[in-house]
């Protein structure tokens, strides 16, 4: 029996997606739904579903797009935040959410992800982090770990990977945060808080990969990748009462950087604004 | 004083724009087309538009895209290099039906090239720089005068047949200025992308009726909740896999512009009533062809001007009109022989074609085609 | 069928000739002639040679370049050595006195002025050498009244320079003597 939230988000027809068994990115699907939910439920808030449109590139993650029932658009590969820079900036009233995977958005689509970044436009980008091309078959994205193997890197991946949330922090994302598929009720607020901020949000979900990433290099199955994450991924209420021994080797998963820039609509808009007043 | 105005080609693109309703443009400098991102970023806020400066090409037709989805009409300006970065996205605007303009100012050579000197050398990527089959409308504009009116059928063309149009231009017609009187705005003819609304949310959005080719497009964020896809769709606007509902699909793309060509067409002509030998050309080359046919007409030569306007599709029905009362063609073009492969192919080897190009960034003169001509005429009484 | 007036400025990046340019054409708009101005853009705009083209008619005008001028502005001297060699016959060729005269061009025809220490040192500013420049051209040539010449000028300066323009148009009128008006007064056919 499908679940009220999947009666009311996703597109029922649709289903049952293509992902593997044991991926994590339905999870992440159903966060992103989740927070979406709560937002236009949530009488101090005035949200429409009308006004969310659903953004995403080419690959595993951007399939989620066709499955949830907003406005949607699967776009061609890497260009996801581009094109949702354009929808945001011709309509700012929508609330523009951008899923991408970790291919998409930092490799392909590095440069639109930086530069969105910069100019704190604001969109709220999802990437669907799984550290290999997963539609392709298991090559190293820019996101697999140093040593790590995937088809294109069958003696050991040479690259040093991107920290795609820090990637973007320093690129001047006012809002750059860590998610992962086990803490599902963290990354669904964290997800929801991202919508909320003004300006460009980044949440950097770590997904899994059994079948390509998690296979070549021996991490077990599902739920052994999912263990893994629940001891090395540690929520920001734990993260701060451990001491630095214990954070060897671990991760952060919550909001990293979070400021008020203002956002790039509504710059723009005063410029508009100023424009009428002189004529 | 007189109501003319004194206004550049890549100007004159960007009020044209404006007139067909352009309130969003996303674009990445390059020469020789730069003035029309500078003219954007300058007009369009005083017109509740919006201007980004984009960080790439491959960005700029996204966001154009995008914003078109939205509902708003959109266009970016570039030259070859960015033309290229441009192609893919080119492909998903006919795929996913998203009407834009694609201005394209020409410059010289491959690879970066000669940025600042004139070329048509794109004529060819026009048609085939995306990949796969696709149809394609392109316009080109030989003044500045026509540019302005011309790009205002860009969009209403890019509106009607919801796809991408490709905006032609040269560096000659870009950065040339002339004295134009510009149309009244109740002269002007201005369309729109025919929409749907609230016929029931995630159902066929791409339904087309039988005899009919163009889906009504339904905006983002105003109660429909729909897919768009660069995949080949069903008309719900979901991916298949069925090669029937795909083969169906990319048909109907080809057929939306090939069984519309009396209405995407549009040629002129010059002195063709009692022409022997045609000159075929397009945009900026125009000017010196014209300057040489009067100049031929006055020393007795029966020489008119066949001038494409749609460069794309080639105009093939009304230069075969003209075929009966021709004893050659000459093809001038900033080029290789581009364009020249469109009139062959039309002629059939009915007549012969002969071909006066440049690719070294130097303007063809008048002078140059009267030189072929002669030599043409010298050729003829030689056989 | 009227004839073609092709008028050419030379001078290096920077001097404004370009501007220059512009200004001839937009008097042509506003005097009801046809006209069609170009320039060359690019590494050679950028400190060398610059040039750019205007052209006047009654008619319209087809081809956009210039081929044989009926009139060359140089203001530097590689730009004057470059551009001398294609004149129209009897062509009118305005330089800055500071330039020699190559070899093969006759005297007669050239009008040698003041025009970068006049813009120095009567205007002022040494950057408005291209509005001393358009003075000085249209008083020896006579093309424009002094009205729309300066209607033009206004159209393509900077709000809050029009004092210091005016000045400079002056400034260029004043450099030719009414022999050289009368020698070299051009009528638009």
């Amino acid at each position: 029996m499908p679940s009220d939230l999947i009666h009311q988000y996703m597109r029922i027809d649709h289903l049952p997606q293509i992902w593997c068994p044991g991926c994590g990115n339905g999870t992440i699907m159903r966060d992103v739904a989740v927070a979406i939910e709560q937002l236009i439920d949530d009488p101090e808030y005035d949200f429409d579903r009308d006004d969310f449109v659903i953004v995403s590139g080419i690959g595993c993650s951007s399939r989620a797009a066709g499955y949830l029932d907003f406005n949607s658009i699967h776009t061609t590969h890497g260009r996801a935040i581009a094109f949702a820079s354009g929808i945001k900036f011709a309509n700012p009233k929508l609330n523009v959410i951008v899923l991408t995977g970790d291919g998409d958005c930092s490799a392909i689509g590095g440069n639109h992800l930086i530069h969105a970044a910069r100019r704190n436009l604001g969109l709220t980008v999802v990437a669907f982090n799984n550290d290999i091309y997963g539609m392709t078959g298991g090559q190293y994205s820019p996101t697999t770990p140093n040593g790590d193997k995937a088809t294109t890197a069958p003696y050991g991946n040479v690259d040093r990977p991107f920290d795609i949330a820090l990637l973007a922090a320093g690129a001047g994302a006012s809002f750059a945060a860590r998610g992962d598929v086990f803490h599902a009720r963290e990354t669904t607020e964290i997800i929801r808080q991202a919508i909320l901020h003004k300006g460009f949000s980044i949440v950097d979900v770590y997904s899994i990969c059994p079948t390509y990433y998690g296979r070549k290099n021996k991490k077990g199955d599902a739920v052994e990748m999912l263990k893994w994450q629940k001891e090395n991924l540690i929520p920001t209420n734990r993260w701060y009462t451990m001491s630095e021994e214990e954070r060897v080797g671990k991760k952060l998963i919550g909001i990293l950087s979070r400021n008020d820039y203002p956002e790039y609509t509504e710059e723009y808009a005063k410029i508009i604004e100023q424009c009428r007043k002189k004529k | 004083m007189s109501k003319a105005v004194l206004m550049q080609g890549n100007e004159a693109a960007v009020e044209g724009a404006i007139a067909a309703g352009m309130r969003f443009f996303a674009g990445y400098p390059i020469t020789p087309s730069t003035e029309i991102a500078e003219q954007s970023a300058l007009r369009l806020p005083q017109v509740g538009g919006h201007f980004l400066q984009m960080e790439d090409e491959l960005a700029s037709i996204a966001a154009v895209l995008g914003a078109s989805a939205a509902g708003v009409k959109a266009m970016t300006a570039t030259s070859g290099p960015g033309f290229s970065l441009m192609q893919e996205n080119i492909g998903y605007g006919v795929m996913a039906e998203i009407p834009c303009v694609i201005v394209d100012v020409q410059r010289a050579g491959p690879s970066t090239g000669l940025p600042t000197s004139p070329s048509q050398g794109d004529y060819m990527q026009a048609r085939w720089g995306t990949h796969g089959d696709h149809p394609v409308i392109a316009l080109s504009p030989s003044s500045v005068r026509e540019t302005y009116t011309l790009i205002i059928r860009a969009f209403n063309l890019a509106e009607k047949y919801r796809t991408p149009v490709i905006f032609l231009m040269d560096e000659i017609v870009g950065h040339m200025r002339e004295g134009v009187e510009l149309p009244r705005e109740s002269e002007l003819i201005i369309n729109h992308r025919k929409m749907s609304f609230h016929d029931g949310a995630n159902k066929q959005c791409y339904f087309v009726p039988e005899g009919e080719y163009v889906p009504a497009m339904k905006p983002f964020g105003q109660g429909e909740r729909y897919n768009i896809t660069g995949l080949a769709h069903d008309s719900s606007g979901f991916p298949t896999n069925s090669t029937e509902i795909a083969g169906k699909l990319f048909t109907r793309l080809l057929d939306k512009v090939e069984k519309n060509v009396n209405d995407i067409v549009r040629i002129e002509e010059y002195a063709m009533d009692d022409a022997e030998t045609a000159i075929v050309c397009f945009g900026g080359t125009t000017r010196a062809v014209m300057s040489a046919i009067l100049e031929a007409r006055a020393q007795g030569k029966k020489v008119g001007m066949f001038r494409p306007i749609t460069v794309w599709p080639f105009p093939e029905q009304q230069l075969r009109a003209r075929l009966p009362q021709l004893k050659n063609i000459l093809m001038v073009e900033h080029n290789h022989g581009q364009m020249l492969l469109e009139v062959q192919r039309t002629v059939g080897g009915a007549l012969p074609v002969d071909f006066l190009g440049r690719i070294d960034g130097t303007v063809i003169s008048p002078a140059d085609i009267l030189a072929k001509l002669n030599e043409m005429e010298e050729n003829c009484h030689a056989q | 069928m009227s004839k073609r007036y092709e008028m050419r400025f030379a001078g290096s990046g920077g001097q404004g000739v370009i501007l220059a340019s512009v200004i001839m054409a937009e008097a042509a708009v506003i005097e009801g002639l046809r006209t069609v101005q170009s320039q060359a853009y690019g590494p050679e705009a950028r400190g060398g040679v610059s040039k750019a083209e205007t052209v006047l008619s009654r008619d319209a005008i087809w081809y956009s370049k210039v081929t044989k001028p009926n009139f060359l502005l140089a203001l530097t001297q590689a730009s004057l050595d470059t551009y001398s060699k294609t004149l129209a016959e009897g062509a009118v060729v305005m330089i800055d006195d500071s330039l020699s005269l190559p070899a093969g061009l006759d005297p007669k025809q050239v009008i040698a002025a003041p025009i970068l220490r006049s813009a120095r040192e009567k205007v002022g500013k040494a950057f408005t050498a291209n509005i001393v420049a358009v003075g000085a051209i249209n008083a020896a040539l006579g093309i424009f009244s002094d009205e729309v010449l300066l209607e033009a000028v206004k159209r393509h300066i900077p709000a809050g320079t029009e004092e210091i323009n005016k000045k400079a148009l002056a400034c260029g009128k004043e450099l030719i003597s009414a022999e050289q008006a009368a020698a070299f007064a051009q009528t638009i056919e």
